[in-house]
């Protein structure tokens, strides 16, 4: 029996770049299950909050606790970042090098990059090579390359912008699967439906805080503070 | 005009029928420059690309020696290394002045600055390019570099090829250290320079082709390696 990395403890994480606060001080605690959505406009917070509960934000104070050493932890997290970053290769290589990096065997790295390419549509471009798909096959194989690790937790930063409807359908039905399997979900998005369909509850941050943080039924219910309220309601956010 | 014509038509006449100096000089060039690019990219390829991933205290400075380094003026390269290999030099006991092993000395100096230079530059712009993915996906440094270096090959063969062109034409310290002795040391561009001076433009000529066909060469090479990298041949 693997030893949970869940709950993730997160005690008055602050982050500081040149005086300015990005972020902070949060205080969070993260269940075993669940798809969380982080939700806030441009600016809030939102990409700032995921890299710093996955570790890639150093904190001027506080703590972000995982049940497992971190070094184990780090290992069982995948991120999916807002702009796809292609590593130079081919499709298929691109799917590969997490699992290589990890020891996986070249045969089974193979049929897995397979699998998955099918999965998110990629698999009549296996053989391009990544940087020259479009943004939104990118964005698709970036999920795919993260959700191959099979990961106790995952990270999401909008992975659905530039996704067509069918796509983001399929993507959806996709992490559904995978948060139905187990895999923690944490996902920033501005599109409300999707928060609505995907969200067993919601995390709300404006100027670096979380000022609601509560189940997807209560919050789309009633939210608590006036600003969710008018993002709801489709009024600007400032 | 008739000198400069018969002189063309002489000189490739040279190179179509292998003249036996021009095919010996242009094979002790390629001798030369090959084992010095092959020294430098050693050197430099590991240097750059470390220069390009690790933090340390005087990395600045020293990208901009790696710089100026580059600027260096080949004939001076030719002087110093002339002083450090002539018989009253710290050197002078290996009696290699005037030999191969000079020049291929003095071009490893000139032309090291200039691949590490090129391939700090692209394996940094693919680090910061990939080090939050390769963050993320915990590698360890062993790991990264690997990475870096075989998704920047193509970069880095391209420094060594820009190396090598730098080389092949280079003639000022060549000659200082070298001396254009005949059968021993003459190479392409010190050749040229002679037998211009002497006024035998056929041979002259000849020679400045198969230069010419070298540097072509190497350009073609470059721009099929950019156009594998579009394609991802490899
Ligand atoms: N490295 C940095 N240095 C200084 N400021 C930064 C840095 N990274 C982010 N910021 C600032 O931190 C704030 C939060 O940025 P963040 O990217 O987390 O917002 P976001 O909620 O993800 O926005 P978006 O919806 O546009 O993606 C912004 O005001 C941004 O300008
Ligand atoms: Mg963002």
């Amino acid at each position: 029996m693997v030893t949970p990395i869940l709950p993730l403890e997160v005690s008055q994480a602050l982050v500081k770049r040149r005086g300015k606060t990005l972020l902070g001080p949060v205080d969070l605690t993260v269940s075993q299950t669940g798809f969380t959505i982080v939700m806030g406009p441009n600016g809030a917070g939102k990409t700032t909050f995921l890299r710093t509960l996955h570790g890639l934000e150093r904190l001027s104070k506080g703590e972000v606790i995982w049940q497992v050493p971190l070094t184990e932890a780090r290992l069982r997290q995948a991120f999916v970042f807002q702009t796809p970053i292609m590593l130079r290769r081919s499709v298929r290589d691109n799917l590969t090098y997490p699992l290589t990096l990890r020891g996986t065997k070249k045969a089974k790295a193979r049929q897995l990059a397979e699998d998955w390419a099918r999965r998110v549509g990629l698999g009549g471009a296996l053989d391009q090579q990544a940087p020259q798909l479009s943004g939104g096959e990118k964005q698709k194989l970036a999920l795919a390359r993260a959700l191959i690790l099979d990961p106790d937790i995952i990270f999401l930063d909008e992975p659905c912008a530039n996704l067509d409807g069918r796509a983001m359908r399929e993507i959806e039905t996709i992490l559904l699967d995978a948060c139905d399997a187990g895999t923690r979900i944490i996902m920033a998005t501005h599109d409300i439906g999707q928060a609505k369909r995907l969200a067993t509850d919601v995390v709300f941050l404006m100027h670096g805080h979380i000022i609601e943080n509560s189940h997807a039924k209560d919050f789309f219910a009633g939210p608590k503070t006036p600003q969710a309220a008018a993002l709801l309601q489709g009024d600007i956010v400032e | 005009m008739g000198d400069i014509w018969e002189g063309l038509v002489a000189g490739f006449w040279l190179v179509v029928t292998l003249d036996p100096d021009l095919v010996e000089i242009t094979l002790r060039s390629l001798q030369v420059t090959v084992t010095a690019t092959v020294i430098a990219s050693l050197i430099a390829l590991p240097f750059g690309a470390w220069l390009a991933i690790r933090r340390f205290r005087h990395r600045r400075a020293t990208i901009a020696v790696l710089n100026a380094l580059m600027g260096l003026p080949p004939v001076v390269v030719g002087l110093i290394v002339y002083l450090l290999l002539s018989r009253s030099g710290p050197f002078g006991v290996f009696g290699l002045l005037f030999t191969p092993t000079a020049m291929i000395i003095a071009q490893v100096i000139i032309i090291t600055p200039l691949i590490a230079s090129i391939a700090h530059q692209s394996v940094r712009d693919i680090w910061a390019e990939y080090h939050d993915l390769l963050i993320s996906f915990s590698t360890t440094k062993r790991q990264r570099i690997a990475t870096l270096i075989w998704d920047g090959r193509r970069a880095l063969m391209t420094a060594a090829l820009a190396g090598f062109g730098r080389a092949i034409g280079e003639v000022g310290a060549i000659m200082i250290v070298g001396g254009n002795i005949d059968h021993a040391t003459r190479v392409l561009t010190t050749a040229i320079a002679l037998e211009t001076g002497k006024g035998d433009f056929a041979l002259a000529l000849g020679l400045g082709f198969v230069l010419i066909a070298l540097a072509v060469a190497v350009n073609i090479a470059i721009h099929a390696i950019g156009q594998t990298e579009s394609e991802g041949k490899w």
